[in-house]
Parts: C-alpha cells; structure tokens; sequence
C-alpha cells in the first residue's frame, strides 16, 4: 500500500549504459513471476497445507467460481461505492477548508490550528467511536474514509495555494484581473501539482480506511467476504479479497497518474513520458 | 499629441525611509523616456507606483488605472499555452486572434499552442511583450526587461521594442542600468538620485542612431558621471 503514496515526479537522467530495452522491460518481472512458481509448485506438492495458504490457481479458481455465483460483483460494487461516497465527501471538505485557509489569513487562523488537531488522530483509532455513533452501517465506512481523506486533501491544497509565484499573482493584478479571474486563471492552476498529489495520496488512505472498516464491522463488501471465509477456513477467499484490494488500489493510483498527466502536461517533471 | 501619465509632487516612504520625494513626471503618447540610477534610488518603486502595485503617499498619478508592464522574468503562465498568456487580460471573444496578431508582430506567430516551457529566454520576453502590447496600452512600463538577456539577443530585443512602440505609439517608461541601452532607446533620460529626478537629457535621433555618433559619446560620459563613474571609467 505504501507505493502508492510515493510520488516520483522527477525524469530520470539518462545513464550512460542503459540496459536493451527488452531486458529493462522484462527484468522486473523476474522475481514476481519466480516468487508465483514457487508458491504454485510449494502448494501443489503439498508442502504449504491448503489452509495456511492455497496455490495461486486454486485462488484464480475460486474467484471464478464467486463471479458465477453472483457474489464477488455486488460486493466490489458496495465496496468500490463506499470508497467513492467517502472520499468525495472527504475530498470536498478537505479542498474546501484548503481553500479558505490558503486565500485568508483570518481563516486560517481561525481554523489551521483545529484541523491540525484533528489531523493528530490516527485516523483508524475514532473507529470504536464511529461505530459507537453509526452502528455498522454504511454511514460508519463513509464516516471513516471521509475522515482519513479530509486531510491530505486540506494539507496540500493549503500548501499549494501557498506555495503559488508571489510574482504571477503580482502579474495577474497588473493585467487587471479580478479576484475570481486571478484564482481561476493563476492560483489553482498554480497550486494544482500539489492538490493532486494530496489525491494520490488520499486515494492510498482511503483504501485503509475502507479495508479497516470492513474488516472490522461489516455485513457486506469485500472486507466481508473475507471475514466470513476466516469462519469457514476458506483461506483461498481470504487470500482473493486481498489480491482484490491490491488490485484496485493499484488501478486507482493508475487513474491518478492518468489525471496528473493530463492536467499537468504543461509541467516539465509530467512533459511526455514519465517515468515509474 | 496626447499625455501618457502626468506624475506631480509623488511621494512614497517606507516607514520612516522615504523613497520618492516629490517627483514629477510627464510623458507624452509614442515618447520614450529611460530612467536611469543606482541601486536603491527609488527607480523600482517609482514604476511599481505607476502600475498600480505599491499605494502613494503623497502626490498625484494622472494616468491610465491599468499601464502594461514588462519585469525583468517574463512571468508566463506555466500552464498555459502562449496565446492564453498572451490574452490573459482580454475579455473578447475573438481573443484568440488577437494573442495570435500580437505574438505575429514578435515573431511568434506559429508558436500559439506552444508552452512556455519551451521557449528560450528571448522568446519568452518576446511573449511578456506581446502580452504588454495586446492591451493596447497608453503607458508601457519595462522594469529592466533586456537585463538576464544575453547580449545578442539583448540587441535583437532593444530594436523589436523599439519598432513596436514606434507603431504601437504608447508611452514608454524604460527602467534600466544600461547606459548604451539608455542612449540607443530613449528620446529623453532621466537620472534619478535620492527619491528625485536629478537631471534630464533630451536625446537626438543622431545619438539614438550609432554608438559611436560624437553626441552619443558625449550624453555617455554625462550620464556615466552622474551615475557616479568616472567619464575615464
């Protein structure tokens, strides 16, 4: 989880003996792929039982077989659901709070100091009083996701806006804009590379945030799926939801490189290709 | 001919420092006037009041609310392609054309959708100007526009100036340390000294024309005196 964090926005320098292309793409792979056969080849000739951890196929079989019967969907449905609903909530209060401290000074007096306060909580530790307070229900995942995402969100838009060419705003008033001008046109375009990084790393929180809760309470989602196979030994369902959660939480890192990419071409460290 | 700014009795003080005391200044539409000081003489802050960047103390401004200025870095937009920086002050519709005329006239006219990025430093002064000339300005104001260039492109930039305000007609304030660049430029100089304008030069089409001319040698050694180094310097 923690990779996905971890922004590497600067290009590379060429080396002077790179590697054949064919090497550089495939060598990675060699240690996964290799690690994979010998997991299969452990299970298979029985030296890891089953219930400590099933092979790799058996897994793949496994999720098949939960598509077919119509219950792996639904429940990434849920899942995926929660997340969303609890990182716009997060997101838009963190961003909207950003915003207000990094505008106005009276604001962020009268606020910095609370948020930062609230943002001292390890975030997973409210989670007995959420539950407290929401049961177990959607409204307790929600809470919980919105709570880890408010402040990434609010840190780096506050920094962003902050951080904004002293001499471009200076520009912007020369050319006569108007505040709402000056704000559209150079002090969020401006503070956009760090607001984005506040999302990558957002998304990373509230994938935990969302593991956790379901995990701990939970009726439905993957989480549940995995907790109800603890019951039943079935280790190869425990070991699908992770694989599952691992997947997702790469392919919405992926969505946040897609948009930086996109919304930062005219920045030299996102120009073109970029590097992993 | 039409005035660009009238400036009477400006004061400005930092605190109990004060920068500019009582200055005036009057510059007609299509002149150019240099103005020249040391380090620390309230040239900045004089042109920073004329933008409407610093608030004044004393004194009066008549003149255009909004003058287009040009600093010494281009500050583009980074995330905008050269014709959105260029028509970052317009409200028209076909603003479009009009960044793409006025990046035409600097050279530039193929390089609209380009970023900023990838211009070097010449070019992307040339865009700052362009953004400057798009307003179509009654008062130019350079904050030592030519000064992180290097000396051929300064060259090639002085006679592009120089040619734009001609067709163009506004008032122009040049700030700068470049005595050559003062005397190739202005039709007037001005030395600056302790928060006043301490002399004035008018300067002839022939001084303006080659370095060389015996005028030109002359208003050098006056205004290098006045700046404190020695005429034999």
């Amino acid at each position: 989880m923690s990779d996905l964090a971890i922004a590497a926005p600067v290009r590379a320098k060429r080396l002077p003996r790179q590697p054949r292309f064919a090497v550089r793409r495939l060598l990675p792979w060699l240690v996964p792929v290799l690690l994979l056969l010998a997991w299969e080849a452990l299970a298979r000739f029985g030296k890891i039982p089953p219930y400590i951890l099933p092979a790799p196929t058996k897994v793949m079989l496994t999720g098949v077989a939960l598509v077919q019967d119509g219950t792996l969907i639904p429940d990434i449905g849920i899942s995926l659901l929660r997340a969303a609903s609890g990182f716009a909530i997060g997101g838009a209060i963190g961003f909207g709070l950003g915003v207000a401290v990094g505008f106005s000074r009276t604001a962020g007096l009268l606020l910095d100091r609370t948020v930062l306060m609230l943002r001292a909580i390890p975030f997973l530790a409210v989670l007995p009083l959420v539950i407290v307070w929401l049961g177990i229900g959607e409204g307790a995942k929600i809470f919980l996701v919105a709570f880890g995402v408010t402040f990434p969100i609010y840190m780096n838009t506050v920094l962003g806006i902050r951080q904004v060419d002293p001499k471009l705003v200076e520009l912007g008033k020369v050319t006569g804009l108007s505040t709402w001008m000056l704000i559209r046109r150079i002090i969020l375009p401006g503070a956009l590379p760090s607001i984005l990084n506040g999302v990558r790393y957002a998304l990373a929180t509230a994938w935990l945030a969302l593991v956790v809760a379901e995990t701990i309470a939970a009726s439905s989602g993957i989480g549940f799926l995995a907790m109800d196979a603890r019951e039943f030994l079935r280790t190869d369902v425990i070991v699908l939801v992770i694989v599952i959660y691992a997947a997702i939480g790469v392919a919405a890192d992926s969505v946040a490189r897609l948009l930086e990419r996109r919304l930062l071409a005219w920045h030299p460290n996102y120009a073109g290709e970029t590097r992993r | 001919m039409t005035e660009a700014v009238t400036v009477r009795g400006l004061r400005r003080a930092y605190g109990d420092r004060v920068v500019i005391r009582s200055l005036d200044l009057h510059i007609e539409r299509g002149e150019f006037v240099v103005l020249l000081g040391e380090s620390g003489c309230g040239k900045t802050t004089l042109l920073r009041a004329l933008a409407g960047l610093d608030p004044i103390d004393g004194g009066r401004i008549d003149g255009p609310p909004r003058p287009a200025v040009v600093f010494q870095e281009h500050r583009l937009l980074p995330w905008d392609p050269l014709w959105r920086n260029v028509s970052l002050g317009l409200s028209e519709k076909d603003s479009r054309q009009l960044a793409g005329a006025a990046l035409a006239e600097v050279g530039l006219g193929d390089r609209l959708d380009d970023w900023p990025r990838n211009l070097s430093g010449g070019q992307a002064q040339r865009v700052a100007l362009a953004r400057a000339l798009v307003q179509q300005p009654q008062l130019l104001l350079l904050d030592e526009p030519f000064a992180a260039l290097d000396a051929l492109t300064r060259i090639k930039m002085q006679s592009l100036v120089k040619a734009l305000v001609r067709k163009h007609q506004p008032g122009v304030l040049l700030v700068t340390h470049d005595v050559d660049e003062a005397i190739t430029l202005g039709d007037r100089a001005l030395v600056m000294r302790e928060g006043a304008i301490a002399r004035t030069y008018a300067i002839s089409a022939a001084a303006n024309g080659h370095r060389s001319h015996p005028e030109a040698i002359e208003l050098r050694d006056r205004l290098l005196a006045d700046l404190g180094v020695g005429a034999d310097a």
